[in-house]
C-alpha cells in the first residue's frame, strides 16, 4: 500500500475541477490507456492572458488523480506565464510530496500543462520531437534530459520513476545511463550558477540570452551568412527569427532545436523551449 | 451512509484469516510447550510428536503419507526448493519447463537460473490463451531429454484458472522427467490425492488456507531423488535444517484438517457466493468482464476487469467501504506494467489496468457479496466520469 498524504488523499476521494471545458483556449492531452495514466487538461484564458478556468479529465491512479486535480486550482487565476513556470516538483509538493515510485504522476500534470500553454500560444511541443528513447512508454531522450536537470535525478531508477522510461521492457536501460551520464557530466563543463533557474525574471532571461546568442551563437551562423535574432521571451518559450541565408535554408528547424536551443538551454536555462517566429 | 465497521475481506488468495480454531490449536506451543522437538526429555519428546500429528494431518488432506511432508517457512521456499534440488540431482540437464502466468517464487527463480548461469539454461514458458488455458500439444512438444524439471502451477493465483496438472504429471513421468506443482492457491480448495497422480513435487503455503505467514510444505514424493536447500542439522529427515516453527507447524495441521472439513462448504456455498457476486457485478457494470476460464477455474476466484478505469483507484474508493480486494494494474505493483498474467492472456490495455481480483473464503456471507455488488457501480461510474477514455 502506498504511502499518500492527506492532500493527496482528498483531491483523489473529492476531485476538484472534472470535466472539460467547451471551446477551450488550450488543450494537452498527454498519456496514453496503454501507459495506465492519460491526462486531458483544458484552460480558459482571458485577453488579460489570465487561466479563469481549468478542467481535466485522467486515467489513472490515486497520484494522477490528485496530480491533476490539485494542478487545475494551481492554475487558476495565474497568469499563462506564471503557469509556465510550474514543474513538476511544484506540483508534488502541492499535494505535501508524492511516493517516489509516483512522480511520473507530477511530471505528466506538468506535460499537460506545457501542452495545453503551447496550444494556447499556437505552438508545437519541443519535446515530442525528440528521439524515443523508451519504446514501451514512448519517451523521448528530451523528455529525459529535461527530467534529469529538472529533477537533480542520479539513477536509472529515479528516471523510471520521474519517467516511466526503462519501467518496461527495460530494454533501454544502458542508453538511459548514458543520457544520464552525459547530462551529469555536460552540467559540470558548464558552470552554471545554482540559482533557481525557474525564478529568473524576463528581462534577466533576455539579458542572458542576448549575451548567448552574441557570444556563442552568431559567430557561427555568420560564417554561413546567416543570422539570428530574438523577437520575444514568454515564460520558457523563446522566440527568433532566422536572417539572412539562414532564413531559406531547409535546414532551419534543425538549426533552431540542434544548434540554438541546446547552447541556450546549456548556458542559459534548461527548460527553454526555441521557437520560429511565424 | 451510516459508518460501516465491518471489513469485507474479499483478498483470500493474498492470505487469509487464521481460523480461530487453529489459534486455539497453535496457542500451547507459544506459552507453556516451548521445547525443542529434537530435545531427549520429554518436555521437548511432546512437541515432536505434536509435529507428527501435525504432519499426518498435511498428509491426509493430500491423500500423501506422512514422510513424504516437509515443513518449510513459506510457499516460495518449498518453490525453489523442489526446481533447485531436480536441478542439483540432474547436472546435466540444461532445461526448464514452466509458463507464462507463474506466481514470481517460480518465474522469477527460472530468470535467475538463465541470466546467473550465463543462459547455460533454458527455459520453455508456455502460452496460453485468451481465457488462460494452456496448450498440451504445445507442452508435449516442449519435453526433452534435457528437460531437468516441469514447474506449472495447479491454479493460478490471480484469475484461479486450474491446469491440468495431474495430465501434465503423467505426461512428464512418462518422459522421465520430474514435475513439481506450485499449489499454494489449490490446496484446501479444491481436492487433492497425490498417491493417485505423478506428481513429485508440490508446494503449499500455510497463509493461504487458514494457518499463520511464515509456514509452509515441500510434497516430496516417495523414492523422487533430493537434494536440500537449506542444510544444517537432521530436522525434517534431514531433508530441511532449521529448528521446526513449531507453532506454525501445528497450526497448518489443524488449517488442513479444517479445510478438508470445508471442502465441500468451499465447493458449493463459497462457490454460489462467488457466481452471484460475478454474475451481479458484470450484469450492473457495463463495459466489465471476467477474466479466466469460466468453468476450469477455482470456487473463490473472479477477476473481472472494468474497462477505462485504472485499478488502484477502484481498490482506494473500495477501501472507502472497507472492502478489500487486489489489482493487475501497473499502479498497485509498482511496476509500471499490469500484470504478466493478464498480459500473457492478451487482455486488451484498456481492461488490464482496471482488473479486479475477488477472492473469497468460508468466511464471506452473502451480505457481503450484496454489499459489494450494491456499491461497486457507483464506484466505477465516478471514476469513469474522470477518465477521458470513458464516452459513457
Amino acid at each position: 500500500m502506498w504511502e499518500y498524504t492527506d492532500k493527496v488523499q482528498q483531491h483523489f476521494l473529492t476531485p476538484q475541477n472534472v470535466g472539460e471545458i467547451e471551446k477551450p483556449s488550450g488543450t494537452g492531452d498527454v498519456g496514453s490507456l496503454a501507459c495506465g495514466d492519460a491526462l486531458k487538461l483544458t484552460l480558459k484564458i482571458d485577453g488579460n492572458d489570465i487561466i479563469t478556468d481549468a478542467k481535466f479529465k485522467t486515467f489513472g491512479c490515486a497520484s494522477a488523480i490528485a496530480s491533476s486535480s490539485v494542478l487545475t486550482e494551481m492554475v487558476k487565476g495565474m497568469s499563462v506565464n506564471e503557469a509556465a513556470k510550474i514543474t513538476n516538483e511544484d506540483i508534488a509538493l502541492a499535494l505535501g510530496g508524492l511516493p517516489k515510485e509516483k512522480m511520473h504522476c507530477s511530471v505528466m500534470g506538468r506535460e499537460a500543462l506545457e501542452a495545453a500553454i503551447a496550444d494556447y500560444r499556437g505552438l508545437k511541443l519541443p519535446m515530442a520531437e525528440g528521439e524515443v528513447v523508451c519504446e514501451c512508454f514512448g519517451v523521448t531522450d528530451l523528455e529525459i534530459i529535461r527530467a534529469i536537470n529538472e529533477s537533480s535525478l542520479r539513477s536509472v531508477e529515479e528516471i523510471t520513476n520521474f519517467t516511466k522510461a526503462g519501467g518496461g521492457c527495460g530494454k533501454c536501460e544502458d542508453k538511459l545511463r548514458k543520457i544520464l551520464q552525459e547530462t551529469v557530466s555536460g552540467k559540470s563543463e558548464f558552470t552554471i550558477p545554482q540559482a533557481k533557474p525557474k525564478r529568473m525574471t524576463s528581462l534577466q532571461k533576455i539579458k542572458k540570452i542576448e549575451e548567448v546568442l552574441e557570444r556563442e551563437i552568431r559567430p557561427g551562423l555568420k560564417k554561413d551568412g546567416g543570422d539570428i535574432e530574438l523577437i520575444d521571451v514568454d515564460g520558457d518559450f523563446v522566440i527568433v527569427s532566422l536572417r539572412g541565408a539562414c532564413k531559406s535554408c531547409a535546414k532551419s528547424q534543425t538549426t533552431i532545436k540542434e544548434y540554438v536551443e541546446k547552447k541556450l538551454r546549456e548556458l542559459v536555462f534548461e527548460s527553454l523551449i526555441v521557437e520560429e517566429e511565424n | 451512509m451510516a459508518a460501516q465497521e465491518k471489513v469485507v475481506y474479499m483478498d483470500n488468495n493474498a492470505t487469509t484469516q487464521v481460523a480461530p480454531e487453529v489459534v486455539t490449536a497453535m496457542m500451547p506451543f507459544l506459552i507453556e510447550s516451548y521445547g525443542n522437538p529434537s530435545s531427549m526429555h520429554t518436555f521437548g519428546g511432546q512437541v515432536g510428536m505434536a509435529i507428527k500429528e501435525a504432519r499426518e494431518k498435511v498428509a491426509a488432506l493430500l491423500g500423501a503419507e506422512q514422510g513424504e511432508i516437509t515443513f518449510t517457512s513459506c510457499g516460495t521456499e518449498s518453490d525453489s526448493t523442489a526446481i533447485l534440488s531436480a536441478v542439483r540431482t540432474f547436472p546435466e540437464k540444461r532445461h526448464l519447463v514452466t509458463t507464462r502466468v507463474e506466481h514470481p517464487a517460480v518465474k522469477n527463480l527460472c530468470e535467475n537460473l538463465e541470466t546467473i548461469t550465463g543462459h547455460k539454461y533454458r527455459v520453455t514458458r508456455l502460452k496460453v490463451d485468451g481465457e488462460g488455458m494452456l496448450d498440451i500439444a504445445e507442452y508435449e512438444a516442449a519435453l526433452t531429454d534435457d528437460t531437468a524439471i516441469v514447474s506449472i502451477m495447479w491454479a493460478n493465483n490471480e484469475t484461479g484458472v486450474i491446469f491440468p496438472v495431474e495430465e501434465m504429471a503423467r505426461m512428464a513421468k512418462q518422459r522421465g522427467i520430474l514435475f513439481h506443482t506450485d499449489a499454494v492457491q489449490a490446496v484446501g480448495k479444491i481436492p487433492i490425492d497425490l498417491k493417485s497422480l505423478d506428481i513429485d513435487f508440490l508446494s503449499l503455503s500455510g497463509h493461504k488456507l487458514h494457518a499463520p505467514k511464515g509456514v509452509g510444505v515441500l510434497y516430496i514424493k516417495r523414492g523422487t531423488l533430493f537434494v536440500p536447500f537449506l542444510n544444517g542439522g537432521h530436522q525434517e529427515h534431514g531433508r530441511r535444517g532449521g529448528t521446526e516453527n513449531v507453532a506454525s507447524i501445528v497450526a497448518l495441521g489443524r488449517a488442513c484438517e479444517l479445510a478438508q472439513e470445508k471442502m465441500v462448504e468451499e465447493n458449493s456455498r463459497v462457490k454460489k457466493l462467488r457466481d452471484k457476486l460475478e454474475e451481479g457485478l458484470l450484469a450492473t457494470i457495463p463495459k466489465s468482464m471476467l477474466n479466466g476460464h469460466k468453468t476450469e477455474r477455482l470456487p473463490n476466484t473472479a477477476n473481472i476487469s472494468f474497462e477505462y478505469v485504472e485499478g488502484e483507484a477502484i481498490l482506494l474508493y473500495m477501501n472507502q467501504h472497507k472492502i478489500c480486494a487486489s489489482s493487475g494494474s501497473a499502479c498497485t505493483s509498482g511496476s509500471l506494467e499490469p500484470s504478466h498474467v493478464l498480459r500473457a492472456m492478451g487482455v486488451p490495455f484498456t481492461a488490464a489496468h482496471g482488473s479486479i481480483r475477488f477472492s473469497l473464503s468460508v468466511y464471506n456471507t452473502e451480505e457481503e457479496v450484496d454489499f459489494v455488488i450494491e456499491k461497486m457501480p457507483a464506484i466505477i461510474e465516478s471514476l469513469r466520469k474522470l477518465s477521458p477514455f470513458w464516452k459513457g
